[in-house]
């Protein structure tokens, strides 16, 4: 654990300087020395100490004070300590007022500058824990963990905040990858239920019973293996909300189950007769359109307007491209840190690669591209080559995508063109696939001089 | 290597204890007089980089290591004062006799306890020569002593850690 942390020991005497570096290498931590105020500053710029030893008295140029509030300007956090032959009661008080974390008169006794070094030592760690911990958490719970620039985004984050207390059901849509649960979450732990449990049920991943049992958990002996009473997903929830995933994709017998329980809040458990009341806020999400659904006969309507109190429609990735920058500078810097990797960033022409790409799987897409170019790039900066995986998908996408500003003509010439090439020249079958007349793309192959 | 005069019992015992725990043969070298640019009056000890300083240029091409044994109080600019030093990862090391003295606290000399103390210190600075830190084992001569009393809450041996990678690194490096 010692040997993550750097320490820094300015002094201009190059005995002090080595003997005590000499002394906390022995210690095991890594071990750096500058011999002025103005090299400790631009080393600090380089690396994050965890411990700056600094002399009060440096001849020449800037003096230990100095030299803390320079590293204080970079590093805010830093921890110096400042060091001095003379104790004198003026000084103390000035590199304390600067922000020195402690003041020590050498020649000091070993066992106090050990205790000094292993209590600042035991903060950092704490601190550096502590960190990772708190991102974690925000990584998963917090609105600022939906990271966005789009107005359309804004606007759902600003929705999430005034609908987190309501109890009212919510119904969240958008294309695979684009965050549902991240919005669900954020309704969540915004809200009154925060400290309750927030429940996910993946809705498409279960068989018919399976998906009841766990909805709804059993009663012992309620079938085969059912050895214990055993509380489903909507009990487990309780107080708090339960997120029903890929909602489009459940059977018309649970259809009709979610609906009494969203009715009356009451359900029987699997083999059970008595009746089991609970408040939980429920939250589903589809990728599917429910209304269409609904057409086809596949979705009960009673049960869509329930669900239906309000709408969330995420957009897809390539609907708010604004995003893409900073959505990879973010993922990029947590997956280098998962991986322990030092990549500090993606390259310009890396980046107008992913802004050109359409990510049919949205955010979670891009995640995983992030995550494969840090696996395989080698060097500090992902560069074009390292999405290369991308490239056929994007030259594919220019291939098609629409030319902004060319003449319709040509689009048409165009288009007539790639489809007689398609089709071998076939005229039936060009005319067919571009639904028009044989007559018609005769006329339009006559117009625009196309030979075949 | 003697800086200065230190009694032949101490030397002996030194180098028991390379021979107990080192693949190393100890030879004696003349003893090396005290630099007096070592001294520093304002502190009445004398200034351990200094004296590294002069083993290093002492230290013939053949050794191994060159561990200088000293009867004075040393010390380094930031720190009250040294029970020894050692290049890390080097061939050099020095360890004080002064205050493993118990006639240095005002107490009755204990000959065998100052045997004992002297022969955890020479294996703790030779185990930094070897690349070790210090060790989190209170028990373990690689421990830090910060006075005299953790000097004599160790013992003259590494813990299994300290000792493997000890063993470890004088295979791999052939000492």
């Amino acid at each position: 654990m010692k040997n993550i942390w750097q320490i820094l020991v300015v002094d201009d005497e190059e005995v002090m300087c080595e003997s005590m570096a000499a002394w906390l290498r022995e210690d095991g931590y890594r071990v750096d020395t500058a011999s002025r105020g103005k090299q400790a500053v631009e080393m600090a710029a380089q690396t994050d100490y965890a411990i700056y030893f600094i002399d009060l008295k440096m001849p020449g140029g800037m003096d230990g004070i100095e030299t803390l509030m320079e590293i204080h300007r970079i590093h805010p956090e830093a921890s110096v300590v400042i060091i001095t032959a003379y104790a004198t009661v003026d000084t103390a008080i000035q590199a304390m007022k600067e922000g020195a974390q402690e003041y020590i008169v050498k020649p000091c006794n070993p066992q106090e500058i050990s205790m000094l070094v292993s209590r600042i030592i035991k903060v950092k760690n704490l601190q550096r824990e502590n960190a990772i911990l708190r991102k974690k958490l925000t990584r998963q719970y917090n609105y600022r963990d939906i990271i966005t620039k789009n107005a359309r985004m804004q606007d759902i984050l600003q929705l999430t905040q005034d609908i987190a207390s309501l109890r009212s059901t919510v119904l969240i849509r958008g294309e695979s990858g684009t965050g549902k649960e991240l919005v669900a979450r954020a309704i969540h732990f915004s809200g009154d239920r925060s400290t309750k449990p927030f429940i996910t049920v993946s809705c498409a991943a279960l068989t018919e019973t399976l998906l009841e049992t766990e909805l709804f958990g059993y009663e012992k002996g309620s079938f085969t293996g059912a050895g214990a009473q055993t509380k489903g997903k909507f009990e487990l929830a309780n107080g708090g909300t339960i997120f029903l995933d890929e909602i489009g994709d459940i059977s018309p017998k649970l259809q009709a189950d979610l609906l009494r329980v969203l009715q009356e809040r009451a359900f029987y458990r699997v083999g059970g007769s008595e009746e089991v009341r609970v408040d939980v806020r429920v939250i589903a999400a589809t990728h599917k359109d429910l209304q269409q659904a609904i057409r086809d006969g596949n979705f009960r309507d009673d049960l869509y307007y329930r669900l239906n109190v309000i709408e969330i429609r995420i957009p897809p990735l390539r609907e708010r491209r604004e995003d893409i920058p900073l959505l990879a500078d973010h993922l990029l810097e947590r997956i280098a840190r998962e991986f322990g990797k030092e990549i500090a960033s993606v390259s310009e022409g890396a980046m107008r690669m992913l802004m050109d790409y359409d990510w049919p799987g949205n955010v979670r897409e891009l995640e995983n591209a992030i995550e494969r170019a840090c696996v395989t790039t080698r060097t500090r900066v992902l560069a074009e080559a390292d999405f290369a995986f991308l490239e056929r998908e994007v030259s594919a996408r220019r291939a098609w995508s629409v030319p902004a500003g060319m003449p319709l003509e040509e689009i048409e010439r165009r288009a007539i063109i790639a489809t007689l090439e398609r089709t071998s020249g076939n005229i039936k079958e060009a005319a067919a696939a571009l639904k028009i007349d044989r007559s018609t793309l005769y006329d339009k192959l006559k117009r625009y001089e196309i030979t075949r | 290597m003697p800086i200065g005069a230190v009694p032949e019992e101490l030397l002996a015992a030194t180098e028991r204890t390379v021979v107990e725990w080192f693949p190393f043969d100890p030879y004696r070298l003349p003893p090396l007089p005290m630099p007096p640019s070592a001294w520093q009056p304002e502190r009445g000890q004398y200034e351990s980089v200094t004296i590294m300083k002069a083993l290093a240029a002492a230290c013939p091409p053949d050794a191994a290591r060159l561990l200088g044994l000293t009867t004075a109080d040393i010390a380094i600019p930031m720190l009250s004062f040294l029970f020894g030093q050692a290049q890390f990862n080097g061939p050099i090391a020095l360890v004080s006799v002064s205050r493993l003295r118990q006639d240095f606290y005002g107490l009755e000399p204990d000959h065998d306890l100052l045997l004992e103390r002297l022969a955890k210190e020479v294996l703790h600075e030779l185990g930094h020569t070897s690349g070790l830190i210090h060790c989190a084992d209170p028990q373990c001569a690689m421990s830090l002593s910060t006075h005299v009393g953790l000097v004599d809450a160790k013992q003259a041996s590494f813990c299994a850690v300290c000792g493997s990678q000890l063993v470890r690194r004088l295979t791999s490096s052939n000492g």
